[in-house]
């Protein structure tokens, strides 16, 4: 008996001191990794994460900041940052938010990433918040817009950060150009109900509309993966909108589009950067997408020479034309690689202290500059669809 | 006006899942298995007939008949391999394999192609919207509502008129008689699963023309309803399972109708639920009492 509580004791005594031996290694670890200035396993690269949806439902804008961060990439380790050169790590995350948590605990862990590029989506993206914020290594989505990912309750998430313009901004930008290009007076919102990306930018749109003298006459929801929604456009047209906002994801909305054009509700129909994707002409067809505009963060329309000489380098690599994602994924590259330039070293820390100087940098996709927030203050792009191709129709600025 | 609007939306969507219930119930009728990897063979219908019409160039009937002759081959391969080795075992054995079946030919459809989604090429048949008084119903869903029809004409047939179908009713009363009776069982079951798969093959082509996008998880919750308008109309009951899709589809549409769009799959599986406590032979089927 007695023997039995000694040996407990003890027992509890050695997992003790593992576990202690065990944090105090991880410590070790991790503030030698800050100091020889390269988590990445020291040398001569820096390793980045990139944690993407490279399948799954919203697998196409995974796909397409994937490119744009290898074209990127690939043009800055030409000459390298302080003679190191940047080495992408790539995990998938499903298009699953558990995913996107555990593939950021698996770079920042295992493959000791000194900074995080993704995911596309808010939802993924803010999956990921806490584990940036706790591992103090920066994260940066290029095309998550739910404000609450870099600001939530007014307290700023010090270690995220975003190449892309917020929710509340599209969803203004949206209701101002149907009360004062398509110069409607009401409108009807169709949201995802399960998309965070969605709700918000709904929300910023009605405040928007009603603001400018609008009417809201329908607000209806569906669910990620619903294939029919004919019932529900049913009832939509018979509120008699002039204009329905969409906010959404490209696999539904195409069939929304689709649908509510068989219903015959010939209305304009609008939405934000979550329509841009190839798959959304394939999915609604060309004619259904007619008189459908979108916001974006970019157009390969633009004439801006910044924008061309980009678009030509895209697509010379991959023989296509670079979409906003692309675009985006782009940028990011060149964000985070002018922070590791400017804080002149690799450490997460450094780099964060960087990314949140960040002014007047010319992308691709503007000129950025960081707000207190660590949201970019740039201009908006507005796009029409006229037989199955984005139109740059005009551009607004903050 | 929108009221008859509803019921004809609803009438369409009952007809997917009144076509994916047809096979869904017979295997259930004559094996007593409910076969949850259905609603994947859908799936694989669906895709077989999109390469057939995009790589080999062929049009709608070949992609039909390809997609059904494939998914035929598939549903027997699957009975071959998953449930026969099964057939003396534990009900609830058999249910589980079925699960693991429809979540390996899921996996496996991503493994080979991805799991990016598909869009149906839109001219396969002609889409016009006939409107009468106000009501638009577009031709792709009269023809669905026809094929179903067709199709559970043609499957009564076989079940009451054939050789083949006298066979299967035999095996669906008693299989070890049935076997003392000169029947070959395994031939017979392997012939219900062919029938079987291969209606949901047919549904599979019809789905992506009708809806457009497909994607290696379409077939779930497809399938999931499938099994639910087949417990409705009294599962193992061809005509139930008819009615049974085409009541689900209009209740569905009538829940969305009405606003509530965010509960229509709750509805959906309140009712099975609901049928299970307090008519669970079904609406078509009568309360046997089990010979002792």
């Amino acid at each position: 008996m007695k023997k039995k509580r000694v040996a407990g004791v003890f027992f509890s005594l050695m997992l003790t001191a593992g576990l202690m031996a065990g944090c105090g290694g991880n410590q070790q670890g991790g503030s030698s990794s800050g100091g020889n200035g390269g988590g990445g396993g020291g040398g001569d690269v820096i390793k980045i994460g990139a944690n993407l949806e490279l399948s799954g439902g919203v697998a196409s804008y995974g796909q397409s900041i994937a490119e744009g961060l290898d074209l990127a990439l690939e043009e800055i380790n030409k000459e390298g940052i302080n003679g190191k050169k940047l080495e992408l790590v790539k995990v998938d995350n499903k298009s699953e938010a558990a995913e996107a948590t555990n593939g950021a605990i698996k770079l920042i862990s295992q493959d000791k990433v000194v900074a995080i590029i993704g995911s596309a989506t808010s939802t993924n993206t803010l999956a990921q918040v806490q584990v940036a914020n706790d591992n103090k290594v920066p994260l940066i989505t290029p095309t998550g817009t739910n404000p609450t990912i870099t600001n939530k309750d007014g307290k700023v998430n010090e270690f995220v950060f975003r190449t892309c313009f917020i929710d509340p901004f599209q969803g203004t930008v949206a209701a101002k150009f149907a009360l004062n290009e398509l110069k409607v007076k009401n409108a009807a919102v169709l949201i995802d109900s399960s998309s965070d990306y969605s709700k918000g930018l709904a929300a910023s749109f009605k405040d928007a509309f009603t603001q400018g003298g609008g009417k809201i006459v329908a607000e209806e929801a569906y669910v990620a993966k619903d294939t029919d929604f004919r019932a529900t456009l049913t009832r939509i047209k018979s509120a008699n909108p002039e204009f329905i906002f969409l906010p959404g994801y490209y696999e539904e909305v195409g069939l929304i589009v689709k649908q509510a054009r068989e219903l015959g509700l010939n209305v304009p129909i609008m939405g934000g950067d979550g329509w841009d994707s190839p798959k959304l002409v394939e999915i609604a067809g060309k004619d259904a997408l007619n008189n459908t505009y979108i916001t974006n963060h970019y157009s390969s329309g633009d004439p801006d020479p910044k924008i061309q000489e980009f678009v030509k380098a895209f697509k010379a690599k991959y023989n296509k034309a670079p979409d906003a994602f692309n675009a985006l994924g782009y940028d990011t590259a060149y964000f985070l690689a002018d922070a590791i330039k400017r804080a002149g070293s690799a450490d997460p820390v450094k780099i964060k202290d960087a990314l949140a100087k960040t002014k007047d940098l010319q992308l691709v996709s503007g000129t950025l500059t960081l707000n207190e927030n660590h949201d970019p203050v740039k201009s908006a792009a507005i796009l029409e669809y006229k037989d199955g191709q984005q139109q740059f129709k005009t551009k607004v600025n903050p | 006006m929108e009221l008859i609007q509803q019921l004809v939306n609803g009438i369409s969507l009952g007809s997917i899942y009144a076509l994916i219930a047809l096979g869904y119930t017979m295997v259930y009728g004559i094996v007593r298995l409910i076969n949850f990897a259905h609603g994947d063979v859908f799936m694989v219908g669906s895709f077989v007939g999109f390469y057939a019409v995009t790589m080999l160039g062929v049009g709608f009937f070949p992609a039909l008949l390809l997609a059904m002759a494939s998914c035929a081959v598939l549903g027997m391969i699957i009975e071959r391999i998953a449930y026969k080795p099964l057939r003396h075992a534990a009900r609830i054995a058999v249910l589980i394999t079925a699960i693991g079946v429809s979540l390996l030919i899921e996996y496996v459809t991503i493994y080979l192609r991805g799991a990016q989604p598909e869009a149906y090429p839109s001219t396969l048949l002609p889409d016009r919207n006939l409107e009468l008084f106000g009501v638009v119903i577009s031709s792709q869903s009269l023809f669905i509502l026809g094929t179903s029809l067709v199709l559970m004409i043609l499957l009564q047939f076989i079940v009451h008129r054939t050789k083949i179908g006298k066979a299967m009713r035999a095996v669906s009363h008693d299989a070890e008689a049935a076997r003392l009776m000169g029947i070959n069982v395994d031939n017979t079951i392997s012939a219900t699963f062919a029938i079987g798969s291969a209606l949901a093959g047919a549904a599979g082509v019809i789905f992506g023309i009708y809806y457009t996008k497909i994607e290696p998880l379409m077939g779930i919750l497809p399938g999931l309803k499938a099994f639910v308008a087949a417990v409705l109309g009294g599962i193992g009951i061809i005509p139930g399972a008819m009615v049974g899709g085409l009541l689900l589809g209009v209740i569905e549409s009538l829940v969305s109708g009405l606003g509530y769009s965010l509960w229509r799959d709750g509805v959906a599986f309140v009712i099975l639920i609901l049928i299970l406590i307090f008519r669970p032979a079904g609406l078509f089927g009568k309360n046997v009492r089990e010979k002792v």
